[in-house]
């Protein structure tokens, strides 16, 4: 017996670890549910932390209204088999509601608002603290966050004051209206996911496999033809194709691209992104093109 | 695949994001659009080279500034292991994320540049380093592009490491002459420097032997939760979650509960995966016992013929991390593996000097950035080990009661030492 664990098993280890640890210390949590790929393994990750309890905190998705069928299918499909209960915070609501105003200009999104819809549902059901899936590897902002990331009661990111974080002693004491985000993901890669998805099994949403799409080129990205995303008609080289794609991550469907790919199983998956030379939101979003610091900027503001 | 968790170190400028981006560029690890990202920005900046070190500055004011203020942590893989890098920064002023980037490294790299040579900051990196008891210290003298590539002045930097390093506790202590700006000696063998015998940075962060780093000798469960599932299907379940901290748990033994003192046997160590045989450290598990204990979230398992200390008067060493400082009568926050307490702060000791190593045992208040040796009396019990013995039950934090703001790491010191 050699007594070593896997890369796998450290990171599920240390995932588990994190999750036990804000269960056990916060008194309100909840999760970060998208259906995309890394929450689908943050939430495997909360049903083994807290097996052989159900899952006892709610999972939140933040809706911008711009969804694949697909990937509210799966949410929903997910949210049943597991009993856990699904709140959703709409965008959408809060454009209504005359909260926030949605950006017209060609190539807005509605990311940027998602931020306050987050945020009220966060006061609203008094989270103090929220698990997301988001991973140091994905972005440079991301690289320098925190496990227990604080926020104030503003719900605001503070890149340069952030507690120490040691070993792993997590600090998650803050006071009323202040809360904590929680990446459990936080040490692990695309390619981890991935080959974590393979060896669990995971059910994901099916437009993360290969499939057929009518597809136009924007920006060097390609975007689908559908409800939420149409190809500008004074725009002769955003030509419509059928072309067999897959998605490397699922967003606001306006903004997320698909990549080209034959990959049909998560074996073949992984054999692309072992090969991969974009990076995952290099290849496939439109919201970090516009600045150096979007991400940065987003986050400081409450973003997840 | 094992995973080895790297931080680096030394001094403002010494070249450690540069080593690092070098590492992930060299290893084919960085994405055509991050590169292309980094030298728009090298460009805008009117750099005279693509600085690597953007690859992960990844702060706005990191950036402007040239410097690291926060860690970054970036992730690489070889066909041979997988690596957790925390590049740290060497700015004084920032050096409790220093500490942060640190604490759970299995290896750190400390940069000292080839013409500036051994500097306050590397003295005290290296010291925390060993205080942090990282068991592997990889120097890499770089910048050696600057000097001619120069074995003199590589052994001169050396024998001047070494003789610093004999004074502390270094398990493991490696020399790289490098130039992380073309890449000598970092990924592959340097044409450039034919006197040295030795390997690249890679191939000796691939090679370093981590597995018995870790204490598999005394068996240390600190219970996380107490799992009770009132449903139908786990109507008599009584669990303990937890990751192991040390040695090894197995099905049948005897173990002891602190602090009630109680013995009972293992009767399964279960995961939603199924039931093991055993576990080890770090592995999350949940241990079920023979008998109806009275345990919660802080106790401790371990075998009853080796337990922890137990006691209220705890001696650490601590790294001072906020601007307030810490006197005599500080009242704290104190967070030992999964138990809260409280701490009152009765004596420092000493703060220790970094350049000379000496104590002074003159002062009355540690100031951030400072190290010295306190005595503290807790609200109640901790279960703990020297750190020395085993990193996890032997540091704690301390926690400042109003801003809740971490203020100090500290290592917990043998009673009576
Ligand atoms: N000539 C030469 N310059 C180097 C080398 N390595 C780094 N530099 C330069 O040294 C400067 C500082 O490098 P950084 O990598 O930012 O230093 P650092 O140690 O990360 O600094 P902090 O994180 O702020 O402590 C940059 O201008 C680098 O390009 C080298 O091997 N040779
Ligand atoms: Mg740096």
């Amino acid at each position: 017996m050699t007594y070593q664990l896997t890369h796998l098993d450290a990171l599920e280890s240390e995932a588990i670890h994190v999750i036990r640890e804000v269960v056990a210390e916060f008194e309100r949590p909840g999760l970060l549910f998208s259906g995309g790929k890394d929450s689908a393994v943050l939430l495997h990750l909360a049903t083994k932390a807290c097996w052989p309890q159900a899952v006892p905190f709610p999972v939140l998705h933040v809706d911008t209204g711009h969804n694949f069928p697909e990937v509210l299918a799966f949410r929903d499909r997910r949210v049943a088999e597991l009993g856990v209960r699904l709140l959703v915070a709409s965008v959408q609501e809060a454009i209504d509601r005359g909260e926030v105003t949605e950006d017209r200009s060609p190539g807005g999104t509605r990311n940027r608002l998602q931020t306050h819809s987050l945020l009220r549902a966060i006061e609203e059901h008094r989270f103090d603290a929220v698990f997301g899936g988001g991973r140091r590897d994905e972005e440079k902002a991301r690289a320098k966050e925190r496990v227990f990331s604080f926020r104030d009661e503003f719900g605001q990111w503070d890149p340069r004051g952030q507690r120490p974080e040691l070993w792993n002693l997590y600090n998650g004491r803050h006071h009323p209206r202040e809360h904590f985000r929680v990446f459990p993901l936080s040490n692990w890669t695309e390619l981890d996911v991935w080959q974590y998805i393979e060896r669990e099994q995971l059910d994901l949403p099916s437009i993360y496999y290969a499939h057929q799409r009518a597809v136009f080129r924007r920006d060097g990205l390609l975007l689908a033809v559908g409800p939420h995303s149409q190809p500008r008609e004074d725009a002769p080289d955003e030509e419509v194709v059928v072309a067999t794609v897959r998605y490397r991550t699922v967003g606001d469907a306006t903004c997320t691209a698909a990549v080209e790919s034959t990959a049909s199983t998560p074996a073949e998956v992984i054999a692309e992104t072992a090969v991969a030379r974009v990076s995952e939101r290099g290849a496939t979003r439109a919201d970090d093109r516009f600045s150096e610091a979007a991400m940065e900027d987003r986050k400081r503001e409450g973003y997840f | 695949m094992e995973l080895l968790r790297l931080a680096t170190a030394g001094s403002v400028d010494d070249g450690k994001s540069t080593l690092i981006g070098r590492l992930l560029y060299d290893s084919k690890q960085v994405y055509e659009d991050q590169l292309e990202s980094v030298e728009r920005t090298s460009l805008a900046r009117g750099d005279a080279y693509v600085d690597l070190a953007l690859l992960t500055d990844g702060l706005r004011a990191e950036r402007e500034q040239g410097i690291t203020i926060d860690v970054a942590y970036r992730y690489f893989a070889t066909p041979r292991r997988k690596f957790i890098v925390a590049d740290t920064p060497g700015h004084t002023q920032h050096t409790r994320n220093m500490v942060t980037g640190c604490s759970t490294a299995d290896l750190v790299v400390v940069l000292v540049d080839a013409r500036n040579g051994i500097t306050e900051q590397t003295r005290r990196h290296a010291f925390i380093a060993s205080l942090l008891r990282i068991p592997h210290l990889v120097v890499c003298v770089n910048k050696m592009d600057l000097v001619g590539y120069s074995r003199e002045r590589f052994d001169e930097i050396r024998q001047e490491f070494e003789g610093f390093a004999t004074r502390l506790e270094i398990a493991d202590l490696t020399f790289v002459p490098i130039s992380a700006l073309n890449g000598d000696n970092v990924v592959d063998r340097s044409g450039e420097m034919p006197w040295y015998q030795g390997t690249s940075l890679l191939h000796h962060l691939e090679d370093v032997h981590i597995a018995s780093d870790r204490n598999l000798i005394d068996l240390r469960f600190p219970v996380q939760r107490v799992v009770r599932p009132r449903s139908e299907a786990h109507h008599d379940f009584r669990g303990y979650a937890g990751q192991v901290a040390g040695g090894v748990l197995a099905v049948g033994d005897e173990v002891l509960v602190l602090p009630s003192g109680f013995t009972t046997t293992v009767s399964s160590i279960e995961t939603a995966d199924g039931p093991l045989e055993e576990a080890f450290p770090p592995m999350s598990v949940i241990v079920r016992l023979a008998d109806e204990l009275d345990i919660s979230r802080g106790d401790m398992i371990c075998h009853p013929r080796n337990r922890p200390a137990i006691g209220q008067d705890i001696s650490a060493m601590v790294c001072w991390m906020t601007d307030a400082p810490l006197a005599v009568g500080a009242k704290l926050a104190v967070k030992h593996t999964t138990r809260w307490a409280r701490a009152l702060v009765r004596e420092i000791h000493y703060r220790l000097d970094v350049n000379t190593l000496h104590s002074d045992p003159s002062v009355e208040e540690l100031r951030l950035n400072d190290i010295g040796r306190i005595d503290m009396r807790t609200t109640s019990p901790l279960f703990y080990d020297e750190y020395r013995r085993n990193r996890t039950t032997g540091s704690l934090i301390l926690v400042d009661e109003t801003t809740d703001a971490t203020v100090a790491a500290g290592m917990i010191l043998h009673p009576g030492s």
